[in-house]
C-alpha cells in the first residue's frame, strides 16, 4: 500500500488533544506520525490540504442502509459510498431491515456486504427483540460475536418497560449499549408532525413532545435501576435534554445523540406539506432546537448522528399523511453542522469534530475516531469555508429525500480515507 | 384557464385568501342565489368547460352541491368516486393527477382524507383545483357558505361566533376560523379540551370549556358534527355524556342573553351535539346553509374559471331558455 502524506492542513484530533497545522503521514494504512520531521516516505501520494481541516473520519451511530429488503432505495454499497462522500468512515446500521438483523447470520451478511463495497466501515446493530416485535429478546451474545456493536429496535421503541429492563441487564455481559427510539405510541398514534400551532393550521395530526419524553424518562429510570447503558437515539425535545442532563449529573449511564436536522430546522419546514420534512421524531419548535444545541455544546447530548433514512421518490411524492417518515443525511451532515452550529457560534470546530468522532466512537466502543499514531488511518479532509448548494441529484445515496435541497451549506469534503486509502475525492 | 381576479388558480383554503377576496366570493354568490330559484335553473357561464369531481372520501351533500352548481353553470361534469385501493393513497393521487392532466380537463373538485391533498394536486396540474375538504385541514366552500349565511342575517364584522364541538378533527372549523377572523368577527371555540387543537388560542381564538359560557357570549353558534368514532378512540367517554355536557339544547339557549343564530354543517347527529328542537327551531339556519352552498360554489367556479365579478349579474341573465 502506497504511503500518503496529507500536507499543510489543520489537524484536529480531539481524542489526543491535537489542533495544529502540520503534515499527517500514513504508512501501512495506519497513522505513522505528524510533521515535516517525519520526512516524505518514498513513493508517497501527496494530498495538499492547505486551507483544510484534517480530522479523524466521522463516526455515525445511526444509519438505515435498507439492505437487505429495500435495495431499490439504498444498498450497503451506496450507503457506504454516501457515507464517505460526507466524511463518515464508520457507520452503524440499524437492524430494521427485511429481514430484521436479529441473528448472527444477518449480522454476518452486513459485514460481508460492507467488506465487498470497500468504502466506509459498517458496524451492524442487532435487534433487541426477535423481529423487533417487542416480545422475545434476541441472542445478544451471538449478535456481538458476529460483529454487532449495539442493540436496538429502532423505528420503534423497545416495546415494554420489562423488555427494556431485561435488555439493559442482559447487555451488560457483552458491554454493549441498548439504543432506544423514544416514542410512546399511544401518544403519537396517527401523528405525522410535531403537535403545535403549525400542525393545527395544516390540519395534520400532531406528535406531542411528551410522546418522546415519557419514554426518555422510563429509559433513564431503568438504566438507573439496572446499571445498564442506555443510548437515546435522535433526541428532539427540550424535555429530553433536561432529563438527560439531570440523569448524567446523578451518574446514570445514559448517552444521547441528535441529528443535524433537529439541530437546524423547526416544524416550519413542514409548511406547504413538504414530505421531505417529515421524519420521526418530528421537527419541533425553536426552543427545542435551542435546547438541543445547548445540550450538544455542554456535553449533555454526546454526539451528532444522521438517522440517514432513504426513501423512494414515489413514496415521498404523496400527501403528507401518506408519506413515510425519514430523511437522508450522510451527505449534508457536515455542511449543516458547519453552517448551523459553527458559524452560529454554538460549537467551535474542534468541539464539532469531537461530536462527530471521538464521542460517538466511545459510546459504541468502536476503534475509530482518533488520529493517534498506530490507529487505522481513517481520515477526512474538508474545506471548512467552501460554500455550496445542496443538489440532491448529485448525491451518492440512491435516495434524494432531504429537507435541505437548495440550501446553502458550508464545508465540503475533499478527501476521505479508510485504512489509508482514498475512498472519496480525487487524488492530486 | 385564466384565473379569476386576485384569487389565483385554485381555492385551497380560506387561510390563503385576503379579506377582499373572500368578500368578492360572497358578493359574487349573491346574484347566483337567484338562479336556483328559477323554474329553469341553468345559465351558460361555464358552457364548454369540463369539471371532474374527484371524491376520495364518502360525501353526499358536498358532492351533490358541487354537481348542482356545475350543472346550473352549464359545465360538463364527471364524477369519480375513488375509495382507497390496495396501492397507497399517495400513489393513486400522483397517477390520478397525471391522468387528469392528460385528459385536458379545466377544473377539479377534490375531496380527500389527507390534509394537503388538494394543494398536492394543485401543484401538479394546470387545471383549477377546488378543495372540497382535505383531511382536517380546510373545507373552504363550507366556510364561505357559513359566512354567506351569517351575512344574510347580520354583519359579520363584530359578530361573536362560537364553533362548538370536535374542532380538533374539523376542517369546517378551520375554514370558518380563518374566514371569520379575516372578515372581522370575534371567534371562539368550545368543546372538551381533548377535542380542541393545540395552539388554537395563538390563532386569535377564544376557548370556552363549557357550552353554557359559549352560549352566554355568542351571537352565532356553529355546531359541529361529532363523529361517533371519537368515543371509541378515547377522546370522550360517551355520546350520552357529550349531549348532557356539550349539547346545544333549547334549555341552554333559553338562558342566553340574546337570540342566537344556529348553524350546523351537517349531517347532524340529533340528540348528540344538537337537540332536534334547536335544529328545527326558529333560529336554525341549517337549511339556508345548504341552499347558500350551491350559490357559493357557483361563485367559486365562475370566478376561478375567469369570470369577471361585475358580469356575474349579467351571466345569470344569459340563461339558456331562462327568463331574460
Amino acid at each position: 500500500m502506497k504511503p500518503v502524506v496529507i500536507r499543510g492542513g489543520r489537524v484536529i484530533d480531539p481524542a489526543s488533544g491535537r489542533d495544529e497545522r502540520t503534515d499527517l503521514v500514513i504508512e501501512g494504512g495506519t497513522v505513522a506520525g505528524f510533521g515535516r520531521n517525519q520526512g516524505t516516505p518514498e513513493g508517497a501520494e501527496i494530498l495538499d490540504a492547505s486551507g483544510c481541516v484534517v480530522a479523524p473520519g466521522f463516526v455515525d451511530l445511526h444509519v438505515h442502509l435498507r439492505e437487505p429488503g429495500r435495495e431499490d432505495v439504498e444498498t450497503i454499497e451506496t450507503g457506504a459510498r454516501a457515507a464517505v462522500a460526507g466524511g463518515f468512515t464508520s457507520v452503524c446500521a440499524m437492524p430494521n431491515t427485511d429481514p430484521v438483523t436479529d441473528n448472527q447470520a444477518a449480522v454476518g451478511f452486513i459485514i460481508a456486504q460492507a467488506r465487498r463495497a470497500g468504502t466506509a466501515r459498517v458496524y451492524p446493530i442487532g435487534a433487541v427483540s426477535l423481529g423487533s416485535r417487542g416480545e422475545q429478546m434476541s441472542e445478544f451474545g451471538e449478535l456481538v460475536t458476529a460483529g454487532a456493536v449495539a442493540v436496538s429496535d429502532d423505528g420503534k421503541p423497545v416495546a415494554t418497560a420489562h423488555l427494556m429492563r431485561a435488555a439493559l441487564e442482559y447487555a451488560q455481559s457483552f458491554g454493549i449499549p441498548v439504543v432506544d427510539h423514544c416514542e410512546e405510541h399511544t401518544l403519537s398514534r396517527g401523528g405525522a408532525m410535531h403537535e403545535g400551532l403549525t400542525s393545527t393550521r395544516l390540519g395534520v395530526t400532531g406528535i406531542p413532545r411528551s410522546s418522546e419524553d415519557v419514554i426518555v424518562a422510563r429509559d433513564i429510570l431503568l438504566a438507573e435501576l439496572t446499571g445498564g447503558h442506555v443510548h437515546l437515539a435522535h433526541c428532539s425535545t427540550a424535555g429530553a435534554v433536561r432529563m438527560v442532563r439531570e440523569a448524567k449529573a446523578r451518574g446514570v449511564r445514559v448517552t444521547a445523540e441528535v441529528t443535524p436536522h433537529h439541530l437546524a430546522l423547526t416544524d416550519a419546514a413542514c409548511e406547504g406539506y413538504n414530505t421531505n420534512a417529515k421524519m420521526n421524531p418530528p421537527l419541533r419548535e425553536a426552543p427545542d432546537v435551542e435546547a438541543l444545541r445547548a445540550g450538544l455544546a455542554d456535553g449533555t447530548i454526546d454526539c451528532i448522528a444522521t438517522d440517514h433514512a432513504p426513501h423512494h421518490y414515489d413514496a415521498k411524492e404523496a400527501a403528507f399523511d401518506d408519506a413515510p417518515f425519514g430523511v437522508v443525511g450522510l451527505e449534508t451532515a457536515l455542511g449543516v453542522a458547519l453552517a448551523d452550529l459553527v458559524e452560529r457560534g454554538v460549537l467551535d470546530l474542534p468541539a464539532l469534530v469531537d461530536r462527530l468522532t471521538a464521542r460517538p466512537a466511545s459510546i459504541f466502543h468502536l476503534p475509530g475516531g482518533t488520529l493517534r499514531p498506530g490507529a487505522a488511518a481513517d481520515v477526512v479532509v474538508f474545506d471548512p469555508a467552501s460554500r455550496w448548494t445542496v443538489e440532491p441529484a448529485t448525491f451518492f445515496s440512491k435516495s434524494r429525500n432531504t429537507p435541505f435541497a437548495g440550501r446553502a451549506l458550508v464545508g465540503r469534503v475533499r478527501w476521505t480515507l479508510v485504512d489509508g486509502r482514498v475512498v472519496h475525492g480525487r487524488a492530486s | 384557464m385564466s384565473p379569476g381576479p386576485n384569487l389565483g388558480k385554485d381555492l385551497l383554503g380560506l387561510e390563503y385568501l385576503a379579506a377582499g377576496d373572500i368578500r368578492l366570493l360572497l358578493d359574487t354568490a349573491e346574484p347566483f342565489k337567484e338562479v336556483s330559484e328559477r323554474a329553469i335553473k341553468k345559465v351558460p357561464a361555464l358552457r364548454g368547460k369540463t369539471i371532474v369531481n374527484l371524491f376520495f372520501e364518502a360525501s353526499t351533500r358536498t358532492r351533490i352541491s358541487f354537481e348542482f352548481a356545475e350543472k346550473r353553470l352549464s359545465a360538463d361534469t364527471v364524477n369519480v368516486a375513488s375509495v382507497g385501493s390496495s396501492v397507497s393513497k399517495g400513489e393513486t393521487l400522483v397517477d390520478t393527477a397525471k391522468n387528469l392532466e392528460a385528459m385536458r380537463i379545466d377544473m377539479v373538485v377534490i375531496r380527500h382524507p389527507s390534509s394537503g391533498a388538494a394543494r398536492f394536486l394543485a401543484e401538479r396540474i394546470e387545471s383549477n383545483v377546488i378543495n372540497a375538504g382535505d383531511g382536517k385541514h380546510e373545507h373552504p366552500t363550507q366556510g364561505l357558505l357559513d359566512l354567506l349565511t351569517i351575512r344574510d342575517h347580520r354583519p359579520i364584522e363584530g359578530a361573536k361566533v362560537c364553533i362548538v364541538g370536535d374542532v380538533l378533527h374539523s376542517r369546517v372549523a378551520r375554514s370558518n376560523i380563518w374566514g371569520l377572523l379575516k372578515l372581522g368577527a370575534e371567534v371562539a371555540v368550545c368543546g372538551p379540551q381533548s377535542l380542541l387543537p393545540m395552539g388554537i388560542e395563538d390563532i386569535g381564538v377564544r376557548v370556552f370549556r363549557r357550552v353554557e359560557e359559549a352560549i352566554a357570549w355568542a351571537d352565532v353558534l356553529n355546531v359541529l358534527r361529532l363523529q361517533l368514532e371519537r368515543m371509541q378512540s378515547g377522546y370522550i367517554p360517551s355520546l350520552r355524556e357529550y349531549y348532557r355536557v356539550f349539547g346545544v339544547t333549547e334549555e341552554r339557549l333559553a338562558r342566553a342573553p340574546r337570540e342566537l343564530l344556529i348553524l350546523h354543517p351537517g349531517p347532524m347527529n340529533r340528540g348528540v351535539e344538537i337537540d332536534s328542537r334547536v335544529a328545527d327551531g326558529p333560529h336554525s339556519v341549517i337549511l339556508r346553509q345548504v341552499t347558500n352552498g350551491v350559490a357559493v360554489r357557483m361563485a367559486v367556479l365562475y370566478l376561478l374559471a375567469g369570470g369577471r365579478p361585475e358580469l356575474a349579474e349579467a351571466a345569470k341573465g344569459g340563461g339558456a331558455g331562462g327568463e331574460r
